[in-house]
């Protein structure tokens, strides 16, 4: 369940170093307990479908729009070419883009959902992205049901797809905008990490943020923005904890509460006309 | 070598050949000037040539040229296109939140009879400027300030210019610790349900999130020689090509130039510049500019707003390549 990449892996795989704390800690017994961190609660990253599974009653998901694939409209070819980039992404993480979105409930709640992974090139949103968060926001519109995104993208934007990968910032933002002003929740869940243009764009538009604990959220990457400003960071610079003292977070909350916590704020703030 | 056709040349060699003419050029002038002799006819030759080579460098220029073009150290600025276009201009300070971001300048003012408010990248022009301002790197209350004076200009039915020219917001500590990317997540979301006309025009650097953030509108332009990018071709290069030297190569596959984001169908019209780009003639530039300005501010006068708020919606809408097999 937990994904790891390989080269924090041990050699015998059974134990692994926490990116929180720096101490190797048991895998089995972190991935009894949702990926987390026994010794400092540090939420390791895990597949969209996990969490799916982790936020959702069991077997209410519904995909949409699962076929939805990436064109080449630049002809993008860096080191590989894009498509190339695209077969290799998906033959690692096992999915067919960064997002899923679908309808499910949350502890009776019909919601609609959304998910952006990193392990699927950074979970960058291109225009695929931008597509299936649009639609399910319209969705979210035309039902009258409440919005959660989950997001989860190192780079935000997609630069094998230029320009129209930061448009897809302008399109999510129109319709949750829409559907916003039509009297819609929509909650925004921000895990680790969660930069760049996703974060510019729909992922900060939410009535109710929540972050989980630790997770990296900001704007520019703290690389560029060591290299731009060469000066140490702070300790918790850019982390869930940093963001909720300056203000731009509603709450951070436990992987294991995440589910209860939504479904709450859906029964306060949900209204159906 | 010398019958060699200019476009069988670098632009390396033509830019020796215009350097050349134009010393001799100098000279002849001096000559006429103290009476020695008369050289009309030479001199008209010579300019003649240096326009053809002009011409030829132009039609040569890579992507990444233009990027550099895009941030000559003698390209107008905003500011400079406020004070040929714009009379009687108010500049208006600060978000009231938190301070005033010189990075943005923001103030109302007149092209012809409309009043408009104008928004736009401050980069600055002498060195103090240029730090004063940040290089054009807005913060967060840079766009909190932007945001602040368009909702003004909202209530007051006033349209709204943006002219963009930034390399993207500021990435540091305190930029981040007030929130920039909920900064400019928040101005684009407005930008798109403010019930007045917007027009924006990329002037020179259109960097990323930073451009997006004031960069939301009905009639969307761009100069001849200004790109408009998801990121910087350096920072692309960095990062997909793990390789800094490889700028050129990423500018060119990013497509980011005025003539590749029409093609795209992303800009509605490319604003052509002088030979030799804006900075040769920013008056001109500024003229040619204004005349679109009256011309999009005519337009979209007649559409009512709740037409050009639902085209505006479908203006981003129906952005994107995807395929649903
Ligand atoms: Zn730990």
């Amino acid at each position: 369940m937990v994904f790891f990449r390989k080269k924090k892996d041990m050699p015998n795989g059974l134990w692994i170093s926490c990116d929180g704390c720096k101490n190797l800690v048991y895998k089995k017994t972190v991935e009894e307990s949702l990926s987390v961190c026994p010794e400092c609660d540090y939420h390791f990253r895990i597949f969209s479908r996990d969490r799916l599974k982790l936020l959702l009653d069991e077997d209410s998901f519904e995909e949409y729009w699962p076929d939805m694939t990436p064109c080449n409209p630049l002809n993008f070819f860096d080191r590989m070419s894009y498509p190339e980039r695209v077969s290799a992404d998906r033959q690692k993480s096992g999915l067919k883009e960064a997002a899923i979105v679908g309808k499910g409930s949350i502890n009776g709640y019909e919601t609609m959902i959304g998910i952006t992974d990193p392990a699927f090139i950074m979970g960058s949103m291109g225009s695929v992205v931008g597509e299936k968060i649009t639609r399910i926001t319209e969705k979210a519109m035309e039902q009258q049901l409440p919005l959660v995104i989950i997001s989860g993208s190192g780079g935000g934007a997609r630069m094998q797809e230029g320009i129209f990968s930061l448009m897809q910032m302008a399109k999510t933002s129109a319709a949750i905008a829409k559907f916003q002003k039509a009297g819609g929740l929509y909650i925004s869940i921000l895990t680790d990490p969660s930069l760049g243009g996703v974060m510019a764009s729909f992922a900060s538009l939410a009535d109710i943020t929540i972050a989980e604990p630790k997770a990296l959220i900001g704007f520019a990457g703290p690389r560029v923005i060591q290299e731009t400003i060469k000066r140490t960071l702070p300790g918790n610079f850019q982390r869930a904890e940093f963001l909720l003292e300056h203000g731009f977070l509603d709450m951070i909350v436990h992987r294991k509460n995440m589910k209860n916590e939504i479904s709450r704020l859906i029964e306060y703030l949900h209204v159906s006309q | 070598m010398e019958k060699m056709a200019l476009r069988e040349r670098s632009i390396a060699e033509l830019e020796n050949m215009m350097l050349e003419l134009e010393h001799r050029i100098e000279d002849l002038e001096n000559a006429s000037l103290k009476g020695e002799s008369e050289h009309g006819a030479e001199l008209q030759y010579l300019r003649e040539e240096q326009e053809k080579i002009q011409k030829e460098i132009f039609s040569k220029l890579t992507p990444y040229d233009i990027v550099k073009l895009a941030r000559h150290p003698l390209r107008p600025l905003s500011t400079d296109y406020i004070g040929f276009i714009v009379e009687d201009f108010v500049e208006l300070h600060g978000d009231k939140r938190f301070g005033d971001d010189k990075a943005m300048v923001c103030g109302l003012g007149k092209i012809d009879q409309e009043k408009v408010l104008i928004v736009g990248h401050r980069k600055g022009k002498s060195t103090k400027d240029r730090i004063a301002c940040n290089f054009g790197m807005p913060n967060p209350e840079g766009y909190r300030k932007a945001l602040l004076k368009m909702k003004l200009a909202e209530k007051f039915h006033l349209p709204i210019i943006t002219l963009i020219d930034t390399p993207g917001a500021n990435p540091d500590i305190g930029a981040e610790e007030r929130g920039q990317a909920h900064a400019i997540a928040e101005s684009i979301y407005e930008m798109c349900q403010l019930r007045t006309p917007i027009i924006n025009i990329v002037i020179g650097e259109g960097g990323s999130g930073g451009a997006l953030g004031i960069g939301i509108g009905d009639k969307f332009a761009i100069l001849e020689y200004a790109y408009y990018s998801v990121i910087s071709p350096e920072g692309c290069a960095a990062i997909l090509w793990k390789n800094g030297e490889k700028a050129p190569v990423a500018a060119k596959s990013l497509q980011l130039t005025a003539k590749d984001l029409l093609n795209l169908g992303i800009v509605d019209e490319v604003i052509p510049e002088p030979l030799g780009a804006a900075h040769k003639d920013p008056g001109k530039t500024a003229e040619t500019m204004k005349s679109y300005l009256l011309k999009y501010l005519h337009q979209l006068k007649t559409i009512p707003t709740d037409t050009l708020i639902e085209n505006r919606y479908n203006r981003y809408r129906n952005i994107g390549k995807y395929l649903e097999i």
